[in-house]
């Protein structure tokens, strides 16, 4: 694109990015500050995502682009839209060819590859935050290891609730180290973070923050002894494709009640159905 | 005195990006060995030191510069505008020829247990990437155990690279440089001899 370097950033900025990017893959789950950019668009809609992919991203790579799952909604098409036009690179939908996929709240169903790499948009990098609001004292408990605090908020849930009440952004220990917000995706999808053979990166764009999981890596979601980790998710096969092993959308479709779960993947669930598989919606469509 | 200095690289935006993608690969993979292209290296630096130095520093980062590369120092002030530093604590990158650099890693940052990452990253050129000693490495990365061949460590390096690692999260990432082939140590990798 005239005007701008390649992938929108200047090369200085690139660097500083792919320096703090290396120190994150060096210490895994450790948050790495850097010089967060202005971008053109908002923080919160993927400016620290949109910061690490322009410093990684090469003119042979193919990329894609999901919020939610989906590959056709507002924030996905214009950051899409946006790396199509300042770095000219392709960009697909589909999970499998993809080099780099940029991500807010989603893992995508399939299995990610070694050679892809996964980036995530983090609006709140510090899993701590809503138990502690000052940076110098979660940054100190990072130094020291000292996670005391979200054990008494797992423990406090199960006391009043009868089970951990986090149902998105739940908290992880990365290489039994670092505590790490995995970003808000589903406690669905936080079993695919662990030994993924994906590198994942995540950015902060308002809290100018940066960290990674190297491929190979032990994620693991805080639970107890005798309250496992268990994800979530709602107990319905997808209407369209049947899918009974995928995150699940709850779709409202009338004003009676009526409901459609469908998988949160389109591009998972677009595969299905070319390969086949019809749900219950689908069926009901072919009758009528 | 002037004498020409050798281009850098020939497309400074893609020859960069390419290069901190495999700087990042060998990073993220530990026992991964690389091989860069594109940079006529200044002597004595070997292609792929040269490759890392342009894609890394620039005037934000201090540079610890081994005695036996001063020759390297013009080049490296023209292309990245890193500022050269005498004192290892002061800097972020050290460019060591010589495994003496890992006496005491000579004074170098290690960071601290809240800011680890202000530990300084070391680019070593070493003999060669393909025969030489073999070093087991385990850790974040590897799905098993990998081997990475090194000519060019020193002969207690399994016990000096112990102490780094201990002190985790602080310590010091290593970059293996020779000929136009990189691998990279980050600390958080336990390293025996094979």
């Amino acid at each position: 694109m005239k005007g701008y370097n390649f992938a929108y950033l200047d090369e200085q900025t690139k660097r500083m990015i792919r320096r703090a990017l290396l120190k994150a893959v060096a210490i895994p789950g450790h948050q790495v500050p850097f010089g967060s950019r202005e971008m053109p668009l908002p923080y919160g809609w993927g400016t620290g995502g949109i910061q690490v992919t322009a410093a990684i991203l090469g003119a042979d790579d193919v990329l894609k682009v999901i919020d939610q799952g989906a590959d056709d909604t507002t924030n996905a098409v214009s950051i899409r839209r946006f790396f199509a036009r300042t770095a000219g690179v392709r960009t697909t939908t589909a999970t499998a060819e993809a080099t780099v996929l940029q991500t807010r709240h989603r893992i995508p169903e399939k299995t990610l590859r070694e050679d892809q790499i996964i980036v995530y948009q983090v609006p709140q990098p510090e899993p701590l935050w809503r138990l502690e609001p000052s940076r110098v004292e979660t940054t100190r408990m990072h130094g020291l290891a000292d996670y005391g605090l979200m054990h008494v908020k797992l423990y406090e849930d199960i006391a009043r609730y009868g089970q951990i009440s986090i149902a998105y952004d739940y908290p992880v220990m990365v290489n039994e180290r670092y505590l790490m917000s995995p970003s808000p995706i589903p406690a669905f999808d936080n079993p695919k973070m662990d030994m993924m053979p994906a590198l994942q990166l995540f950015g902060a764009g308002r809290e100018k923050r940066i960290y990674a999981i190297p491929p190979w890596t032990r994620v693991r979601s805080l639970d107890f002894d005798d309250h496992p980790f268990r994800p979530i998710n709602a107990a319905h096969p997808c209407g369209l494709c049947g899918a009974t092993d995928a995150y699940l959308d709850e779709v409202v479709t009338d004003d009676r009640g009526g409901r459609l779960f469908v998988c949160s993947d389109t591009d998972h669930c677009a595969d299905r159905r070319a390969a086949g598989h019809v749900g219950a919606q689908g069926l009901r469509e072919a009758a009528e | 005195m002037m004498s020409a200095l050798t281009p850098g690289f020939a497309e400074p935006v893609s020859g960069a990006q390419a290069c901190f993608r495999l700087v990042l690969d060998a990073m993220a993979r530990p026992g991964q060995v690389h091989a860069l292209g594109g940079v006529a290296a200044p002597a004595p630096l070997c292609d792929a030191a040269a490759a890392v130095v342009l894609t890394l520093l620039d005037h934000e980062t201090p540079l610890w510069l081994d005695p036996e590369a001063e020759a390297a120092k013009a080049w490296i002030a023209f292309h990245t505008g890193a500022p050269i530093t005498v004192d290892p604590a002061r800097s972020m990158f050290a460019l060591a020829l010589s495994q003496s650099v890992m006496e005491s890693w000579h004074g170098l940052p290690p960071g601290t247990d809240e800011a680890p990452e202000t530990s300084a990253t070391v680019i070593l050129q070493v003999v060669s990437l393909t025969t030489g000693t073999d070093f087991v490495l385990e850790g974040p990365g590897m799905r098993a155990p990998e081997t990475l061949t090194v000519d060019g460590l020193p002969p207690d390096f399994a016990a000096i690279w112990r102490r780094n690692h201990a002190q985790y999260p602080r310590g010091i990432d290593l970059i293996l440089c020779a000929g136009n082939q990189i691998a990279a140590l980050p600390r958080s990798v336990a390293v025996r001899k094979g």
